[in-house]
């Protein structure tokens, strides 16, 4: 049987040795009484070369060949191959959680590292070892906000992703939690950040916008960030990761909690998971902050070594009061993280960030070159932008999938004003050719 | 004036004021002190109100007001050094003080003698 | 061991990325750009490897030791899982192509794996539908009891805010009910380590939502009333939770839906095998019996007559999204893998062996290690190191000893109704040969403890550290390097 070594042999003497003449014995003594199911639904077992030709030929049936213009979050990134070597090291892959830390240095060190590149990008002083996703971090930001000022509404932009902000809705159903979503005006894609400083009441426990934000959009935020903190809340930002590599950082603006989709740091799309939520904070919030957190620390002997630590936070120890259920983090995906921020280097993550910025500029000069094709507000993008269709872009979307190009996102799935709108990504990864031939083609869809 | 609580507080009346803090027996068992939280001053307090937390490695303690009164004082030493609680518990390792005081509220809790006696009652052998 | 901050060079870089082939011009004012660099390493690629592969030998990990580790069932990760993982139709696959107009026909492979493990897995735990979507075994009870409140919910049920959860329960039982808004009472074990009945019957109200039960339970150990517990609670219109994050022991031989329970999540990570990753990433499917059905968070994935699949969204009473997507599904597909290859005959080994390991273990350890809770266990076996705390050998000291002896050490400390808990969880991937080498070292550490007790209390001695100053660590903070 593959997996399991045992033989009959090994079997029945340990069967004899638990005083047991059967494994069915063995059940009624360990109190399982009950008839065995039938299973009549799964498979017989096939071979290792068997399940693979038949997840080759279902792998077959997705369509990786087309360019990709999505984005919406979720960035189709250039990976250096090294970090899937990396990253593979059993000692990582096949390890649990750090508990006994004098045998897992390695992890610990690497989520170490991990945190300090996190803090590094953003600007912050301080990052725990990850979340499950950008969603949940945010979700959890609210709920530290919560618990540090003893308030209970959260306003949030409508300019953050949609996709957060129907999780956030879906936590907070059963919690005594007051969502007030600043909407914002069709034709435009900036956050409406006045509107959003006239939310704020003495109620408020954190005002949550997007860097950049859904519609690709970059803003300042630092007046805002200091009038919301005028108004005695906490000022959160869910950032792109890989634009801060030529951005502003959250943390020169005075953000108190920045979190984010850490999926675009070398990880791949897999159709929506596993990825990684990062959460950076303040450092006089750190002790409301939740999930795992390394520190460097000494051993007995004064050398350097690295723990989980602030544990007192956690579900095992405060139970029902903890900070958070989460138990582990998404120490892999934070270890992949790491992992290409050491490949892409200092150099190469500011050569990334050029590379997309100037790609996604260039995207945008010539689509709205098309006829009939308008820009969706003025101000300054990183690598996703919003133009306007001359009809439905989601129905535009659906011929140019036939011309091979994922075009881009139609924003009149979750902002009925925006029917006609297309939010476009472009990566590194997008080459000159790709992109006019996108623009032809998107051409040909509209007028041809 | 000092008294003492199921949930392992001392409380010591100088003046009109009332010292709090964490039993020796609850130190212990606490183990090292990493983190010391208290209502801030000016909070108005009733009876088994939560004072504040103490953190140690391994566990987290709250500490509930044995009376009521007001928040006076914290004990700001604390903030870089919690350990003080570990090593001098029922003085230097006060955790705050409060004002706005009823005497009669001490009469509820125990004396030296029966907290000592309590604890022998209740005492399990020590989790490591 | 260097951070790899301090390697390299200034100026060294090691990535190979493509030219610029537009005109090197954005739209960022010079205003919202960062105004230095973010410090990130300057190393080249061999260093770099280098780095995370002396990061790695300070590991232990199941491909180079045994791992005992008590409730988290680290079983074999197959090496298939990994491979077809990276295949490129499924990790380069971008989640929102299949919301796009006609790009659901193009991720038909996907949305079939999706399908297909959430039907055997429904057939597994015997419940009408399981959704894939919790990240992990902590978000899946979050789910779980999401569910649980929206059920009450549309009932019209408002007073049920109690959750009942007993005192050997995992720490994320209570914070996951917290987190769904859940006021928790806990409920005492008896003498034998189960769930006290009478306690129970005593809690048992109409203000209670559900119970929240590990079965087999976290002494490892299968509660002979559970049926009888979740009768208890239906009576009282309640519903019962199983957090099946011991499902390994009963895989193939028992569904908890048959039982009685309403509601329960897996871990893929443990049962089938995936890859713990170090601390995740997880998964944590739920299963519900008909009644919970429609409050499931969207999408679905549904087969369409013709035999192709689509996601559905609209369900008028769902939770709503718990997830970005449709799950962790590089996690999804190693399941399937698996469970593809071990198929009927071999699932049903899995629980069989590792129940019979972990027996075997139980029987040769017993002379030398007492037990609080005894009797037949399932598939892990908990003891007390409460003979060696006498000569001052704690549960921890023989955790540091087994690492100096080259084995990972089980759970300790855990479930906490136990002194000084050592709990051992073989499972079914290892050989009788190794499970006896494991036997022998406990043996000797246990002989070691009684004769000379300071051998065993200065572990680990072999380690690139020693113990850990964790109290230094909580008070004086040092969580980042740095600019």
């Amino acid at each position: 049987m593959p997996y399991i070594p045992n033989t009959d042999a090994d079997r029945k003497e340990m069967l004899e040795a638990a005083d047991c003449k059967s494994i069915a014995e063995l059940w009624q003594k360990a109190q399982i009484r009950t008839a065995p199911p039938a299973l009549e639904h799964i498979p017989a077992g096939m071979s290792e070369y068997e399940v693979t030709r038949h997840l080759s030929s279902l792998a077959s049936q997705n369509a990786i060949h087309l360019v990709n213009f999505v984005g919406s979050g979720y960035y189709d990134h250039l990976i250096p191959a090294a970090v899937g070597t990396m990253v593979g090291r059993s000692e990582f892959y096949t390890a649990y959680t750090p508990y006994q830390p004098e045998a897992s240095q390695g992890t610990l060190q690497a989520i170490y590292e991990y945190q300090s590149a996190i803090c590094r990008l953003t600007s912050m002083p301080m990052s725990n070892a990850s979340l499950y996703d950008g969603g949940t971090a945010l979700f959890e930001a609210i709920m530290m906000a919560v618990r540090i000022t003893n308030r209970r509404q959260a306003v949030i932009s409508g300019a953050v992703s949609p996709i957060f902000r129907e999780m956030i809705k879906c936590y907070s159903s059963n919690l005594d939690i007051e969502l007030v979503v600043v909407p914002v005006n069709a034709s435009k894609t900036d956050s409406s950040q006045d509107a959003l400083v006239e939310a704020v009441s003495d109620k408020t426990a954190c005002v949550i916008v997007q860097y950049p934000n859904v519609f690709g959009t970059v803003e300042e935020w630092s007046e805002t960030v200091e009038k919301v903190h005028a108004k005695k809340a906490i000022a959160v930002c869910s950032a792109y990761p890989i634009a801060l590599a030529m951005l502003k950082t959250p943390g020169e603006m005075g953000f108190d909690i920045v979190t984010g989709e850490g999926q675009s740091l070398g990880i791949p799309l897999s159709f929506g998971g596993p990825y990684l939520g990062f959460m950076a904070v303040r450092e006089k919030l750190v002790r409301k902050m939740p999930g795992r957190i390394v520190g460097r620390t000494v051993d007995l002997d004064g050398k350097p070594g690295f723990v989980l630590t602030l544990q007192a936070r956690e579900q095992h120890i405060r139970r029902e009061h903890a900070m958070s259920n989460i138990c582990s983090n998404e120490s892999l995906c934070a270890l992949t993280a790491l992992a290409y921020l050491t490949c892409i280097g200092k150099e190469g993550l500011l050569q990334v960030g050029n590379l997309c910025a100037a790609k996604a500029n260039f995207a945008r000069d010539l689509l709205l070159q098309i006829k009939g094709i308008e820009p969706v507000g003025e101000k300054a993008f990183f690598n996703e932008f919003v133009i306007k269709l001359p009809g439905d872009s989601s129905e535009i979307v659906g011929k140019m999938i036939d011309k091979g190009f994922a075009a881009g996102f139609p924003l009149g799935r979750y902002y009925h004003d925006r029917k006609n709108q297309l939010l476009v990504a472009v990566t590194e990864k997008r080459t000159r050719e790709e992109i006019k031939a996108f623009a032809n083609a998107m051409e040909a869809v509209l007028w041809s | 004036m000092k008294r003492y609580t199921k949930e392992h507080e001392w409380v010591e009346i100088k003046g009109t004021e009332a010292y709090i803090g964490v039993t020796a027996f609850a130190a212990k068992e606490l183990g090292d002190i990493t983190f010391v939280e208290m209502q801030p001053e000016g909070t108005d307090l009733i009876i088994g109100d939560v004072l504040g937390t103490i953190e140690s490695v391994k566990a987290a303690s709250d500490v509930y007001s044995p009376i009521s009164g007001t928040v006076a004082a914290i004990n700001t030493d604390l903030e870089e050094e919690p350990g003080i609680i570990n090593n001098s518990p029922e003085e230097k390792g006060w955790v705050c003080k409060l004002d706005n005081i009823d005497l009669v509220e001490l009469d509820e809790l125990m004396t030296k003698e029966q907290y000592d006696k309590y604890l022998k009652e209740t005492s399990t052998p020590s989790k490591k | 061991m260097e951070l790899i901050y301090s390697k390299g060079k200034s100026g060294r870089h090691g990535s190979s990325l493509p030219k610029l082939d537009v005109p090197d011009a954005n739209s960022i004012p010079d205003s919202l750009k960062r105004k230095k660099a973010a410090q990130m390493p300057e190393v080249s690629e061999l260093e770099a490897v280098r780095h995370f592969t002396l990061l790695s030998r300070k590991n232990m990990g199941i491909d180079s030791t045994f791992y005992p580790l008590g409730s988290c069932t680290m079983k074999y990760n197959p090496k298939v899982n990994e491979k077809i993982a990276a295949m490129p139709g499924f990790a380069d696959l971008h989640p929102l192509l299949p919301q796009l107009r006609r790009g659901g026909a193009l991720t038909q492979g996907a949305l079939a794996v999706i399908y297909e493990t959430e039907r055997m897995l429904s057939e597994l735990l015997g419940f009408s539908q399981t959704t894939m979507q919790p990240l992990a075994g902590a978000h899946g009870e979050l789910t779980g009891v999401m569910l649980i409140a929206a059920y009450h919910k549309a009932h019209g049920d408002k007073k049920r805010k109690i959750m009942l959860i007993p005192d050997a329960a995992h720490g994320t039982n209570p914070a996951s009910a917290a987190m769904a808004g859940f006021d928790t009472v806990t409920i005492p074990s008896d003498p034998d380590g189960n769930v006290d009945l009478d306690a129970l019957k005593k809690e048992l109200n109409e203000n209670v939502a559900g119970i929240m039960l590990t079965c087999p339970n976290t002494l490892g150990m299968f509660d002979k009333n559970v049926k009888e517990i979740c009768d208890l609670v239906h009576k009282a219109g309640a519903l019962a939770y199983c957090d099946g994050a011991n499902f390994n022991a009963i895989i193939g031989r028992l569904r908890p839906g048959d039982i009685g329970f309403d509601v329960m999540h897996v871990n893929l990570h443990k049962t089938f095998s995936t890859p713990h990753g170090a601390g995740g990433p997880g998964s944590g499917p739920v299963g519900v019996c008909e009644k919970l059905v429609p409050y499931l968070p969207v999408s679905c994935v549904v087969k369409r007559s013709d035999g192709t699949y689509a996601l559905e969204y609209h369900h008028k009473e769902s939770i709503g999204y718990i997830a970005p997507f449709y799950g962790n599904f590089g996690i999804i597909l190693r399941a399937y893998a698996y469970l593809l290859v071990l198929g009927r005959e071999g699932i049903v080994k899995v629980s069989e062996n590792a129940v019979l390991n972990a027996n075997y273990i139980r029987v040769k350890l017993l002379p030398y290690y007492d037990q609080q809770y005894p009797g037949y266990c399932m598939h892990e076996c908990v003891f007390s190191a409460t003979r060696q705390t006498e000569k001052g050998v704690h549960a921890l000291d023989i955790a540091k000893a087994l690492i100096d002896r080259g084995i990972h050490p089980p759970t300790i400390y855990f479930p906490l109704i136990v002194k000084e808990a050592i709990m051992i969880e073989p499972t079914e991937t290892e050989s009788k040969e190794d499970i006896d080498k494991f036997i022998q070292v406990m043996i000797d550490i246990a002989k070691l403890a009684d004769s000379n007790p300071d051998a065993i209390t200065v572990c680990p001695l072999t380690t690139p550290v020693k113990r850990l100053d964790e109290t230094q660590a909580a008070r004086k903070l040092d969580l980042a390097s740095l600019e």
